[in-house]
């Protein structure tokens, strides 16, 4: 493994809050050390020119094509996605085809991830066999064979009995439980969020309520249960006071939001626009200034990709029966950024959502610059601009909702343990 | 004439002028049709497909008769007989449209953009012949044409729309149409039936048939399908009836001389009365009829404009 030294970059981790002009020395994969001036190094240096050098990015929710949708991502295109972005760690959705419910699948996943020599994979578990909400899956066994967390996926878990098992079951194993927060019989043959954009699209709505009824009844089912529960991409500025609420009664409540959710409302979709097809389906702007505000106050403890990669033929067709989901990963860093140059976002803070607090509620070692520690870096140039475009981005999926969207803030290089994985 | 798009597939963005100039040339071939005469010279050589992917009588032979008066050659392509049941794609099916070279496309489709989306990928005009819950462009006009020969003018009216108007494609462009002409619109229905954001389309909200037919001058009724019943959205039919079906006596909450409108088909019994459906005082459902052959020429007339003479 070749070393390295990064010179002249702006060094920050947010996980202990350093924030400065300095060096890193990078040794056998590992940060050997870092600090303003390192002194003398046979290493070869690479000079950052004043680059952001930060913590590879934990992507805590992607689901990645493998295995069973191959048409619409392989793991290694994933990987490049990813790279792209700066992150090096993603934890994987578990409603593939099969469904990741079994530990011989975790094994597999993970060992994919670690083929790529790029990004390490963790699966998520499924809480239910199948991802199909009825028997709970081996959750011990998953664990054991490394399930980072469990979950089904894009699917929410509807019967409130089925939660609060899963919820006290995991508990046992150290686990948390990540919901997907859509009350299913609300949602059901919903394409859009219920209001008047849907009314005179003439779309079947979804009530932004759905969102909060579920966190609601989870929160509760918590509180039953003492367990570990995490609400992915949230959206609605209700759902995020219930959980504003919950974090301060002292409950192991987390949560996520991805960008589209910050940086776009409902108005994405006008003219039937697919791409911008999204589950939980985009909001009103009233519920994007909430998700600013949550991200801003510590409500929202990471932004995550939610990578739901689509082939165009997926996304071609009316809008109701196309296929909802975003591609997420090779606009994870720029979008998130946007909220840095354009709405007053601390970088720390917005950085610290991408690596040290998402690996935190997983409850891994990843996310942060610590001598001896994994060589996973990300160097962005703060202030470079660069234009989405759908079906140019790396990776394999076209369904950007971003498509056209200008960004500042690009990854100059991406480092997984130490080996130069991008740029 | 002005009407500056290349295809028809909603009422909503179109501005007055737009919609006047149309109605008036439909007013035209009102005459021409009522004289017995036909125009065949206009439209010759032209291919018209009226592509159907949801049952219709009454729509697609209105657009048949309108393309034929005119000459155009008319083909008529259903689900039931086309590719559309082996799996084939929407736009495979545009491609395919496009590689035989038709001018005008008149689609039904039980998905709400269906009709954008084709007009993004063919080279002919589309026109909307109603697509899933969001719009029925021709529907509105007729009944537009149809009120502004009764009256003389669509300005001030105050028109009440009736029924299921969550799932009406119908009711939809009529809230664009009668607002962008300077109409008041209301909706009326139980609010299992009313879009929750009804009232940011501009239109007056009321549940109850007393306080919402007083005073109007039109009354719209919806077709109310059986479908709703089924999820549970309205416990039956007969309640319907009861609380939201127009008979006399509920007609008569209205202007003396209200007029009655039916998209059709009509649910005798369900959410209108036969009396008041055949009711030659009041209602103009036949009328309907008859306007939308000579609007549905307008369309076709005004869209195969720009290449017909560059």
């Amino acid at each position: 493994m070749a070393d390295l030294l990064f010179t002249n970059v702006r060094l920050i981790d947010p996980a202990s809050g350093l924030d400065q002009p300095g060096e890193l020395l990078v040794q056998g994969g590992l940060i050997a050390d870092l600090g303003p001036s390192l002194g003398r190094s046979d290493a070869p240096m690479l000079d950052g020119d004043g680059a952001v050098l930060c913590p590879g990015l934990v992507d805590m929710r992607a689901a990645l094509g493998e295995p069973g949708y191959e048409y619409r991502e392989t793991i290694a295109s994933a990987a490049a996605a990813a790279a792209s972005s700066g992150v090096t760690t993603l934890a994987a959705l578990p409603d593939s085809l099969p469904a990741i419910d079994d530990p011989a699948l975790v094994r597999l996943l993970r060992a994919r991830g670690e083929e790529t020599g790029s990004l390490a994979i963790l699966p998520y578990g499924a809480v239910t066999r199948g991802c199909h909400g009825k028997e709970m899956a081996e959750i011990g066994l998953l664990r054991e064979a490394g399930a980072v967390a469990f979950t089904d996926g894009r699917r929410a878990i509807g019967d409130a009995r089925m939660m609060r098992l899963a919820l006290s079951y995991a508990r046992g194993f150290g686990a948390r439980i990540v919901q997907h927060p859509e009350d299913p019989a609300l949602a059901d043959g919903g394409a859009a969020t219920e209001g008047e954009l849907a009314t005179r699209l003439g779309l079947p709505g979804i009530p932004a309520a759905a969102e909060a009824i579920l966190v609601a009844r989870d929160i509760r089912l918590a509180q039953l249960t003492g367990g570990a529960l995490h609400f992915a991409h949230v959206s609605t500025a209700e759902a995020l006071m219930l959980i504003r609420r919950a974090k301060q009664d002292g409950l192991d409540v987390t949560c996520d939001t991805a960008p589209p959710y910050f940086d776009l409302n409902e108005t994405a979709i006008g003219d039937f626009r697919t791409y911008a097809k999204l589950s939980p389906p985009l909001r009103p702007e009233a519920d994007r200034l909430a998700v600013c505000a949550a991200l801003a106050d510590g409500t929202i403890d990471a932004v995550a990709s939610d990578h739901q990669p689509r082939d165009a033929d997926d996304k071609r067709l009316p809008f109701a029966l196309a296929s909802p989901g975003g591609a997420g990963l090779a606009t994870l860093l720029g979008v998130t950024l946007a909220q840095v140059h354009g709405n007053g976002l601390p970088l720390l803070r917005a950085l610290d959502l991408l690596t040290a607090r998402p690996a935190r509620v997983l409850g891994i070692e990843a996310g942060r610059l610590a001598r001896a520690g994994p060589a996973d870096l990300c160097l962005f140039d703060l202030e470079r601009i660069w234009k989405v475009e759908a079906g140019l981005l790396p990776g394999k999926a076209p369904n950007t909702p971003f498509d056209g969207r200008a960004l500042e803030g690009r990854v100059v290089g991406t480092w997984k343990a130490g080996r130069r994985v991008f740029g | 004439m002005r009407y500056p798009h290349r295809h028809l597939l909603a009422i909503e963005g179109l501005h007055p002028p737009e919609i006047a100039s149309l109605l008036d040339l439909a007013e035209s071939y009102v005459l021409l049709n009522r004289s017995g005469k036909t125009q065949r010279d206009l439209l010759r050589g032209r291919t018209l497909i009226n592509l159907f992917y949801e049952d219709s009588t009454r729509t697609r032979t209105s657009f048949e008769l309108a393309g034929k008066r005119l000459g155009a050659d008319v083909i008529n392509m259903s689900v039931s007989t086309s590719s559309v049941n082996k799996g084939e794609t929407l736009l495979d099916t545009a491609a395919t449209l496009n590689a035989m070279r038709c001018d005008l496309l008149v689609v039904r489709h039980d998905q709400s953009g269906a009709p954008n989306l084709l007009a993004q990928k063919v080279s002919s005009a589309v026109i909307n012949a109603g697509d899933g819950t969001h719009e029925h462009p021709t529907q509105a006009l007729l009944d537009a044409l149809t009120l502004r020969r009764r009256r003389g003018t669509l300005e001030g009216l105050l028109v009440a729309i009736c029924g299921d108007v969550l799932h009406s494609r119908v009711a939809r462009s009529n809230i664009h149409l009668l607002g962008t002409m300077g109409c008041r619109v209301r909706v009326i229905g139980p609010p299992t039936l009313i879009p929750a954001a009804a009232a940011s389309l501009g239109v007056e909200v009321f549940h109850d048939m007393q306080a919402g037919l007083q005073g109007v001058d039109v009354v719209m009724m919806l077709r109310l399908q059986r479908e709703r019943m089924a999820r549970g959205l309205v416990p039956s039919a007969r309640e319907y009836f009861r609380f939201f079906g127009l008979d006399a006596a509920k007609l008569a909450w209205a202007k003396p001389d209200v007029l009655v409108m039916h998209p059709g088909p009509m649910n005798r019994g369900v959410e209108i009365d036969s009396a008041v459906a055949d009711d030659p005082l009041h209602s103009v459902i036949g009328e309907q009829v008859e306007m939308g052959v000579a609007v549905r020429m307008a369309v076709l007339d005004v869209l195969s404009r720009s290449g017909r003479n560059g």
